[in-house]
């Protein structure tokens, strides 16, 4: 065993001891697949969009990998204020490892909750195009958890208390999933918007995501792969980097 | 005797204000060595730099003939440490945490290290508690787990801030008679700080007693009755520091991070 698997280990226990938790943040997917799926569908398909719950779906699963995510990388102010971050910053290990520790344990547990919330559209009527294209659903979904843990992180490792945590979720995380493309298509939307939507990493997520899930997409799955990885890839970077910076 | 810990003109400032003020000291290998001191004196901040945690703004250190500032990891593992506030993981065991810790400090080999585990649970009587979620733990029991998971790794030197703070007077008895065994059994290096006298005084071979960010005393508790001409530890400390209150309870640390949260506001 070595530290960075201890480090994930602890992520996913405390992950799966947390019943409320994970049992709580379900039923905003739910909500949101129910009154936007069901109630937007009608029109949607007049509009000759098709079947909106298929598109919404994987916006949705995307939307609980993305708050879980940000949410585990956050954690870290808790173990802050909890004192345990004191306990693995004085140990013989780097500080690089500690962060990647946790940031795969918090993506870790992110996948797990979106793989769940995955199984859940399926009783609102949802199917995969392709099973053959799971694998490739999975790493998306694997992308955009790492991706929003390592912001998570970044953001924890300057801020001091949770006093800052809801200007975070209005003012980065809110925008984030419904500028996303996650809700609407890409296409013929105001200039102003269309841009927005291109700078928002998790637009290629979801693109990705749904290019496997449904077989429909706006960008190449090229495309979307690439900018993800190059995004977490970037994150992580400054993520660990701000890390290292903690002062306890 | 060999010296463990070597502090050589230690200044700490925070934005201008000075929490360790060019201090100097010496802990020789197998000594108990308490530092005492008012609120904000800079004494958890003196721990927090021996203890890697914090950089200093000048002075020489070595810890077990290493040196903080460029072996962390090295120092790292010469020491165990008490935190002065709780840092165990809630969510976890036991066992759990020393698991995690036990891991961290390198125990790779999977039956050394539980049985190293097993030992140091027994030690604290904490064996058959040991698969209960540490959240369910008294504040005492946690306290005696920290101790514990600070000897897993069989540091050289154990660090306790203020280890018996607000704990009966039962636990803080089980808890010197532990600090006691390992230092006179495996001549553990402790370094502690506390506020209360008595403790100081029965366990510790020397003291220092710091105010201000200096130290302004040091010696056996009989040096300094003798120094100041008075019967107790608790008098002598009292002359040594004065007796007005210190409201200013917050640590350098703390007050350093509110002013930072001010500015970032």
């Amino acid at each position: 065993m070595n530290a960075i698997y201890i480090l994930w280990l602890r992520q996913i226990k405390r992950y799966l001891r947390s019943r409320a938790r994970i049992v709580g943040s379900l039923g905003q997917p739910i909500l949101f697949l129910v009154a936007l799926g069901f109630g937007f569908g009608p029109v949607y398909a007049k509009a000759g969009g098709g079947n909106y719950l298929e598109f919404l779906a994987p916006g949705v699963i995307a939307m609980s990998i993305l708050f879980t995510a940000v949410f585990s990388g956050i954690e870290i102010i808790w173990d802050r204020q909890f004192g345990f971050l004191k306990e693995t910053l004085v140990a013989p290990v780097s500080r690089l490892k500690i962060m990647f520790g946790r940031t795969l344990g918090g993506a870790t547990v992110a996948v797990l909750q979106g793989v769940i919330v995955l199984c859940l559209t399926f009783i609102f009527g949802f199917r995969i195009y392709s099973l053959a294209m799971l694998p490739m659903a999975l790493l998306f979904m694997f992308l955009i958890a790492l991706l929003f843990t390592a912001l998570g992180t970044a953001i924890a490792s300057v801020l001091e208390d949770m006093q800052g945590f809801q200007l975070i979720m209005n003012f980065l995380v809110m925008p984030i999933f419904f500028l996303s493309g996650a809700l609407f298509p890409l296409t013929n939307l105001p200039k102003a918007i269309a841009t927005v939507t291109k700078i928002d990493p998790l637009t290629y997520g979801i693109d990705g995501l749904r290019g496997a899930l449904i077989g429909v997409s706006h960008f190449s799955l090229h495309t979307d792969l690439l900018v993800m990885s190059a995004i977490t890839f970037i994150l992580i970077i400054v993520g660990a980097y701000l890390f290292t910076k903690i002062e306890v | 005797m060999e010296n463990i810990i070597e502090v050589k003109n230690l200044t700490k400032k925070f934005n201008g204000f000075t929490a360790v003020d060019n201090i100097s000291f010496s802990v020789g290998k197998g000594e108990v060595f308490a530092f005492l001191g008012p609120n904000g004196a800079g004494k958890t901040t003196t721990i927090k730099i021996l203890t890697t945690l914090l950089h200093p703004t000048s002075g020489e250190l070595h810890i077990n003939g290493y040196n903080p500032l460029h072996e962390h990891n090295k120092v790292r593992q010469s020491f165990g440490i008490v935190f002065q506030d709780p840092s165990l993981d809630d969510e976890l065991t036991a066992f759990e945490n020393l698991e995690f810790h036990g891991v961290l400090y390198g125990l790779k080999e999977k039956k050394a290290r539980r049985d190293r585990i097993e030992e140091m649970l027994k030690f604290v009587e904490l064996w058959d508690r040991k698969d209960e979620l540490v959240k369910k733990f008294s504040g005492g029991m946690k306290r005696r787990l920290e101790i514990a998971r600070g000897l897993i790794h069989l540091p050289e030197i154990l660090f306790l801030d203020e280890p018996t703070l607000g704990l009966d007077p039962q636990t803080r008895n089980h808890i010197w008679t532990y600090i006691e065994k390992l230092n006179k059994e495996r001549q553990l290096t402790v370094f502690l700080t506390t506020h209360y006298m008595e403790e100081a005084e029965k366990i510790s071979h020397r003291i220092a007693i710091m105010d201000h960010g200096k130290i302004v005393a040091m010696g056996t508790a009989e040096d300094l009755k003798k120094q100041t001409g008075k019967d107790s530890l608790e008098d002598a400390f009292l002359k040594l520091t004065g007796d007005g209150l210190r409201d200013e309870n917050a640590s350098a640390a703390e007050g350093m991070r509110q002013h930072r949260a001010m500015w970032r506001r």
